[in-house]
């Protein structure tokens, strides 16, 4: 028997962020606290991602915009004064799905590169549509004056709370995730990346599958954007930049795509390096790529792959 | 007699000025195995493609079941009960081979939009999938990784695929290439006892083998059917003799070999 390595690791990191508000109470380092939420936001958005890019083979380098509209869908209707979650919180969904939607029964009709540049260029869309929109600030974007409402059950407001609300979601999402990927549908998903013509000819209309796969996707990433604007209190077209985009696929590659766990993982490493290079030199994104060039050859699998490594040496 | 199961009528194909098949006239019967022979370029796996749905034939009609399927895509063709097996081996890489022929089995139970419970632990699925393995003789192999096999038993595997699913109908294009003795003549056993079940449109060089299987023959040439019959009537046809047989020396008849 192997020592369960992936396990322990995955329980430890899982633990670690449970009782992180009481440590940093403790501590008195509410500095990290601001740091793990938003690694978990932008994890639950990596989660999804991984969805798409590690199970279903789409690299979607486009996936920020949807950062975007669900941290919008907190903003304009907060701009309108009103600030109920119930409302927030679906509509930030719901135009998620639709965006995915919508430009996926378009991307997905091509394949590798082309796909890859037509999200970018959809997501781009979204960007210039929000700065040309100068009722909501134009490209400065605009600020929330509070958080999601959800009167009498939780008080967003609460920075403990706030915590335990993202950490539920990006729990939520690693376990949607794993329900998905290894249900009929994530098969068929998981078949489709591998050999799509044998997956057709086995009976499977795999362009359907894989929609509502980037619907599926596109509607998590919303749900993080949800997040991510109570979380900053603020919204601009910047969000949906092609650089986030690029920095979600760095957490899914560097952590492992295709792993479960693994954009986590890439999500805690890249943003704590970010945090720690940036403040030593100017020069840290040549750093951050040359780590990325050296995970890319020499460690396929990414962190997770490591400790699956790890587990079958002992 | 019943109607055949695949009928083509007139089917051709041509790619630029090469013509691939050209008014090819095909019937499948009902639990039959029916093999289509030809050298190399004469346009069989073209024909199997089209049969399959993954090119559509310039003109020519495909009926299957009494129904007209020409137009159909290839993933609606499987649904209605034709299975492919390929030339090349295509199969899963990155799955084991237990899954390989789960989402064969998958594909005939319903719609995948299923989200929740484990597609590994559903019954359903891996009874069918592991039996389909044991027919083939990869039982034993289950969970090892598909990548990791021999290139005979990716041929097993490509049978085990084309038998999970269930279908009435198997396009088998060169099964036994790349098999070792044993294995083809396991393979031969296989194929005859399906014919209860499945009828078979079977692609094969071996002349050992579609004589020993095949209940009528095909001959196709440079894209035409030119002959199609029963074993003895082709192994007599004189058409066939001079324009298949010619290759082979004076007084040798095909499945003498």
């Amino acid at each position: 028997m192997h020592p369960p390595v992936r396990l322990g690791v995955r329980i430890a990191v899982l633990l670690a962020l449970a009782v992180l508000p009481a440590l940093t109470g403790a501590l008195d380092q509410p500095f990290l606290l601001d740091l793990a939420l938003r690694i978990m936001i932008l994890a639950t958005a990596a989660v999804s991602l991984n969805l798409i890019l590690g199970y279903g083979g789409m690299i979607s380098f486009g996936h920020a915009a949807y950062i975007g509209i669900g941290a919008y869908a907190v903003g304009i209707p907060a701009y309108y004064g009103e600030y109920s979650g119930y409302v927030q919180l679906p509509l930030a969904i719901g135009a998620g799905a639709l965006f995915a939607l919508v430009t996926g029964y378009i991307c997905l009709r091509t394949k590798g590169v082309y796909f890859i540049m037509i999200t970018l260029a959809f997501a781009q869309m979204a960007y210039f549509a929000f700065v040309s929109i100068e009722e909501y600030g134009g490209d400065d974007g605009l600020v929330i004056e509070q958080r999601s409402e959800f009167t009498g059950i939780i008080d967003m407001e609460s920075t403990h709370q706030f915590y335990y609300v993202v950490l539920v979601f990006l729990v939520g999402a690693l376990y949607l995730v794993s329900r998905i990927v290894n249900a009929r549908f994530g098969m068929a998903v998981q078949g489709a990346k591998d050999n799509d013509q044998r997956m057709q000819s086995l009976g499977f209309d795999t362009f359907r599958y894989r929609l509502a796969c980037y619907v599926i996707a596109g509607a998590m990433a919303a749900a993080a954007g949800w997040l991510m604007g109570n979380y900053n209190y603020f919204f601009s077209p910047e969000m949906m930049g092609w650089t986030h985009s690029g920095e979600l696929i760095f957490m899914v590659v560097l952590g492992g795509a295709g792993s479960l766990f693994g954009p986590l993982y890439g999500a805690i490493v890249l943003i704590i390096l970010e945090e720690q290079l940036s403040s030593a030199t100017v020069y840290w994104p040549l750093i951050l790529g040359a780590i990325l060039i050296a995970v890319v050859l020499f460690a396929r699998g990414g962190l997770e792959g490591m400790l699956a490594k790890l587990e079958r040496r002992k | 007699m019943n109607a055949p199961l695949l009928e083509t009528r007139g089917l051709s194909k041509a790619f630029g000025g090469i013509t691939a098949t050209e008014g090819v006239d095909l019937d499948v019967g009902e639990g039959k195995i029916h093999a289509v022979i030809g050298p190399n370029g004469a346009g069989k796996t073209t024909l199997i493609a089209q049969l399959a749905g993954m090119l559509a034939p310039d003109s020519g009609r495909i009926i299957f079941a009494g129904r007209d399927i020409t137009r159909l895509p290839t993933h609606a063709r499987a649904r209605l009960g034709i299975a492919r097996s390929f030339q090349i081996t295509s199969i899963f890489h990155a799955m084991s081979v237990l899954d390989n022929t789960l989402l064969a089995v998958q594909a005939h139970d319903g719609h995948s939009y299923r989200f929740w419970r484990r597609a590994r632990r559903d019954k359903r699925l891996t009874g069918p999938a592991m039996a389909a393995l044991e027919q083939v003789g990869l039982g034993h192999k289950a969970a090892s990784n598909a990548s990791g096999l021999s290139h005979g038993e990716h041929r097993q595997l490509e049978i085990a695929m084309a038998l999970a699913g269930a279908s009435k109908l198997l396009l088998l294009d060169e099964p036994m290439a790349g098999m070792g003795a044993e294995e083809s003549a396991r393979m031969v056993v296989l194929l005859r006892g399906l014919k209860e079940t499945k009828s078979i449109l079977l692609i094969e060089h071996d002349m050992d083998v579609v004589f020993a299987l095949a209940d009528r023959i095909t001959v196709m040439v440079d894209g035409k059917a030119i002959a199609s019959g029963k074993p003895e009537q082709i192994r007599a046809d004189e058409n066939v003799r001079r324009a298949y047989l010619g290759m082979e020396g004076p007084g040798e008849t095909i499945g003498d070999a």
